[in-house]
């Protein structure tokens, strides 16, 4: 099966690492979720903490199928550089929304719906919820 | 009236200024935050200078658009954002005009302020740049001297102020006693409109 159809995910971090490791971490637990189309954009592009424009651009033009890019971000300038992003209006590729979820679990259920073949609302929603799954 | 050359030599005037205080900036920035609002702004506005220099707009709008963008791609921080939207918002608003006069500047410093809020989510009080930016516009009618001295009134009133947003806010009362960093930026980026303008 093709991910021609499936809606992309951004993982956007202050780290590179942590971004890598969410997208393999989401990837491994959706199980099918290898057909989802997950990109990590994580720190500056010279290697040290922050975010970076450049790189989330590049991460959602590589994820997009058409059917839209779920965006997750972790704090501050991650969530601000997407806003800005989308602001401008034709960096991110059509269909790009932020969604506001929690970083890890959040990823987890995006990919999750995502490989189920749903739509981008339905993957925003799933990520969403993750809010409400309390711990204790 | 203001054409393009006076707005590149506000960004211009804005680099040197953030250039030569960006050790303040930064020793500001490590009790309340992560140690790099200065080095971010250094890089963020010498990108700047560089690509206005190598495009050339020939616009007042053009200029701050282009600005605002490159800040977006090079900051690497939260001030990359919100100073980008604050100087792409701005220059949006003054449209394709050759020149503008200083009533249409305000205005649209105004809407950029606007939007810096809206991104952001701080209101006056937050101890953000706000807190420099609102006062400056406030009191551009009166013209850039008098921006200027409210956006450094502004940014000093930040020190007995508790952060609300952004890394700061985590310290909760321990922000108290501290200089914003941004509203401190913030009062050089009007600063320096001043200084384009010969006050």
């Amino acid at each position: 099966m093709s991910d021609a159809n499936r809606v992309g995910i951004v993982l956007v971090s202050h780290s590179a690492e942590v971004a890598a490791s969410v997208a393999e971490l989401a990837k491994g637990l959706a199980g099918g979720g290898t057909e989802v189309p997950v990109a990590a954009a994580g720190g500056t592009e010279g290697g040290g903490l922050g975010t970076s424009a450049e790189l989330i651009a590049a991460a959602a033009a590589s994820v997009d199928r058409g059917a839209g890019v779920a965006v997750l971000t972790d704090l501050g300038s991650a969530v601000l550089t997407v806003k800005a992003l989308l602001a401008e209006g034709d960096e991110l590729p059509d269909g790009t929304r932020l969604v506001d979820a929690p970083f890890v679990e959040g990823a987890v259920a995006a990919v999750v719906t995502a490989a189920a073949g749903a739509d981008l609302t339905a993957v925003e929603a799933a990520a969403a919820e993750a809010y409400s799954y309390r711990k204790v | 009236m203001f054409d393009a050359d006076f707005f590149r030599r506000w960004m211009t005037a804005t680099a040197t200024s953030v250039d030569r205080e960006a050790e303040r900036l930064t020793a500001l920035d490590s009790p309340i935050g992560d140690a790099d609002h200065g080095s971010n702004l250094r890089r963020g506005f010498t990108a700047v200078t560089a690509t206005l220099e190598k495009e050339a707009p020939d616009t007042p709008g053009g200029v701050l658009t282009l600005a605002g963008r490159q800040l977006i791609s090079t900051v690497g921080g939260a001030s990359g954002p919100l100073y980008g939207t604050l100087l792409r918002r701005t220059g949006k608003a003054l449209g394709d005009a050759s020149e503008v006069s200083a009533e249409q500047l305000a205005e649209a410093l105004r809407a950029g302020v606007e939007a810096v809020m809206t991104l952001g989510g701080a209101a006056p009080g937050d101890k953000t740049m706000i807190d420099a930016l609102v006062p400056a516009v406030d009191a551009l009618g009166s013209g850039f001297a008098a921006a200027r001295t409210a956006a450094e009134e502004g940014a000093l009133a930040t020190t007995p102020l508790q952060a609300r947003k952004g890394r700061a806010s985590y310290l909760g009362e321990r922000s108290i006693g501290h200089q914003d960093p941004g509203a401190t930026s913030a009062a050089l980026l009007i600063a320096a409109l001043a200084e384009a303008a010969g006050e």
